[in-house]
Formats: C-alpha cells, structure tokens, sequence
C-alpha cells in the first residue's frame, strides 16, 4: 500500500523532528547552564571572540559600506522625484539602525561565522576529540560549546553596529561628498528622526537575539552532526539555510512588538 | 595569565564596536540633542492635532525648546489634550499662543509657541489658553472650492 507507507514516513519524519526539537532545547538549556567556564576563563571566551568577531570585521565593514553607498544612490533618486532629497540623512540612518543593519550584519555571520562554528565542532566530533574530553572527565558543552556561545552573542551587536555606522558613512559619501545634498540638512534631519531608545537601542536588541539563535543554531548542528565527512557538510549547509531563516523570522516578529503603531 | 596579540585584536574590536554605538547614539540619533536640564509640563488644548505625534518637537522662534509628550482626547471638551515638556531654561508669557505648524509641505508637525507680552509665567501644569489647531490639507481644498463657487 503506497498510502500506508507514505503516512509511515510522515510519521516518522514528523516524530524526528520533534526529537530533534527537544533535543536542541536540551543542548540549549546545558549550554547555558555550563556556561560559568566560559565566564570564569574569559581567555577561552576571548579566543572565540577573535575567530568569530574580529574575523568577520572585513567582511562586516565592507558591506556595510557598499549597502549604505546604495542606499545613498537609490533614496537620492528616489527623493529627488518628490523634491526632499534633504530626508536622504534620515532614510538612511533609518533603515540601517532599525532593519538593514542588524539584519544583514546577522546573515553575513550567520554565514561567515556560523558556517565555522558548525564545522569546527562537527569534524571535532568526527574525529573524536569529543568523546575524548568526555573520557578525561572535561565536559564538551563547558569547554567547547559555552565559550563558542557567548563569543558569538557578544560579538553580534558589536558587529551589527559597526555595520550601521559604516552604512551611514557610506550614505555620508555617496549622498553629499559625491552627489552634493546639503551636509548640515543631511545630519540634522538624520538626527531628527533617530531616536536612540526608540531606533538604535532596539536595533541593539535584535542583533543580540540574532546573535543567540544564528550561534545556537550553528553548534548544535555541528554538536548533532553525523560524524562522516558528508555530515559535517549537510550541518554546515543546514546552519546557514537554518539560522537565515530564523534571522528573518524574527526580524519580523521583533519589529511587529517593536514599531507597532509609533 | 600573560598578554597576547589575541588580546590587543579582540580589545580594538570591542572598542571599535562600542564606538560605533556611541557614534549612533550622539551623532546618527537624537541622544546629543535631549536636554539633560529639568524640564516642566505644560498643556494646551487643541480641537484637531492633525499628524502630531508624541516626541513631536515644540518650537519658538525655530528653536527647541521641548518635546510633546502625550496626546489624548479631553471627553469633557472633546478636544484633545496635549502635554508637552519645555526646558526649564526658557519660560513663556501667560498669553502664550499654541499653534501646530507644518514644517515643509509635507513635512512633520510641531509645535509652535509665539510669546504674548503677559508679566506673568506659565508654571508647570498651567495650560496655553490661546491655540490653533492643525492646517488640514483637505479642509483647506473645501474651502478654496466653495469660496472659488461663491465668487461666481
């Protein structure tokens, strides 16, 4: 019977899945609990700070001027056509500080450093040097997982806010170095319509939750990685379709609880 | 515990960071233009705000003096009831006009105060007797038509 055997494997699936799903909230609920090592060793916090954060700081400034260059490019023609090229401060100061930047700043780690903490973890897994701590009596998630973790929640906002301000300088250079708005009406307007607490701090906030799903995203899959060299590429290639879809998904939730109504 | 590059890169990186954030707080929002000084409340009455919102600025003679706080319908009067809070440094006339100006054609609204020549000062809580309303475009383009028919 086809019908019988595909609701079989529906069943399956579907019961694999939330295996999975407790599993993870598990992974998540240890992670945090053993994370005092990562505090009380910042060194080992630090060094995954290096990796993830200051490794990415290239690929974050770069962008994050190309973005705000054409921002500055596209809002200027778009201004111009209602005669208030004045707002090109604002539009982008705007949409960098509340969406662009810590979206992009998010999928960009996501892929950048997301991608490498999966690996690293799922090829430490397959070539047992998991199982190894765990027979000297050193604890994975303590050692490996929790600094990996924190590194990444830490360096998130960080990066997302030099994303934005790099994305203002490069709407700076566009808009009135190249182009020529006015440069007093560009920051005044810009500084009229931020608000700190009602813009950049919740901006803040969602690159920090980012932060903690693309990182808790990206070690569980590789800690849940099948331990062959094609299971660390199906987790890697999962991290980055997973925590881009989450970044999105919560963007839209946190900006619904956020500028709802203002 | 000894000193690494690692150390010196993760460092400049925090710094960086908290930089930028600093740099969106004082010169991309509005933190460098918030009055750290006491402020006082006052009130006025409007029969339509039009699009004014809360945090809307309030003005006199072009400069800032303070923010508009809350908005809310007055159902004794049924008009609504602004409150807004005016920097301490600058005090204003009891006869004080309120008016809701348009910055631009289509720009954001706010507050304009023009200073009447009264000797006694508003206090906090005290009200502007004098407003005027919002401009509202449509009620405008009504009015241009029915007198442009009159004429007729």
């Amino acid at each position: 019977m086809p019908v019988a055997k595909s609701l079989k494997v529906i069943g399956r699936r579907s019961i694999n899945a939330v295996w999975r799903i407790g599993y993870a909230s598990r992974f998540f609920v240890m992670t945090l609990f053993y994370s005092g090592t990562s505090f009380r060793r910042f060194r080992l916090t630090v060094k995954e700070m290096f990796s993830s954060g200051v490794m990415s700081l290239i690929i974050i400034l770069v962008s994050g001027m190309f973005v705000g260059m054409v921002l500055g490019l596209q809002g200027y023609e778009t201004l111009k056509r209602y005669g208030s090229e004045s707002a090109l401060g604002s539009l982008v100061a705007l949409s960098l500080v509340r969406e662009l930047g810590p979206v992009l700043a998010a999928l960009l780690f996501a892929s950048r450093a997301g991608s490498a903490m999966t690996a690293e973890i799922g090829l430490m897994k397959a070539t047992e040097q998991i199982a190894a701590m765990e027979m000297m009596a050193v604890n994975p998630i303590a050692r490996v997982v929790a600094p990996r973790f924190w590194a990444g929640v830490i360096s998130m906002p960080l990066l997302a806010a030099l994303f934005s301000a790099m994305g203002v300088f490069g709407g700076y250079v566009v808009g009135v170095v190249i182009i020529g708005v006015d440069e007093g009406s560009f920051w005044s307007q810009m500084q009229a319509s931020v608000d700190f607490q009602h813009d950049v701090l919740n901006g803040v906030i969602k690159s920090f939750v980012f932060g903690l799903a693309v990182t808790a995203i990206a070690l569980f899959e590789g800690y849940d990685a099948p331990p062959t060299a094609e299971g660390v590429s199906g987790a890697t290639t999962r991290t980055v379709v997973q925590s881009s879809l989450a970044i999105l998904m919560l963007d839209f939730i946190l900006t619904a609880f956020m500028f709802q109504g203002a | 515990m000894e000193r690494t590059t690692l150390d010196l890169w993760v460092g400049a990186f925090v710094v960086a960071g908290l930089g930028a954030l600093v740099v969106l707080a004082l010169k991309v929002g509005n933190l460098s233009t918030y009055n750290v000084s006491e402020s006082y409340v006052l009130q006025a009455h409007f029969t339509n705000v039009g699009g004014l919102k809360p945090t809307a600025s309030v003005r006199s003679s072009g400069v800032l003096v303070g923010r508009v706080t809350g908005i809310v319908l007055d159902t004794e009067r049924y008009e609504a009831r602004v409150t807004m809070s005016i920097d301490k440094r600058y005090q204003f006339p009891k006869d004080t006009f309120a008016n809701i100006l348009t910055s631009g054609l289509l720009g954001e609204q706010y507050i304009g105060l023009m200073p009447g020549g009264d000797d006694v000062m508003l206090k906090s809580g005290d009200e502007f007797k004098k407003t005027q309303s919002a401009v509202v475009l449509e009620d405008l383009i009504g009015k241009f038509f029915t007198s442009s028919v009159d004429a007729k």
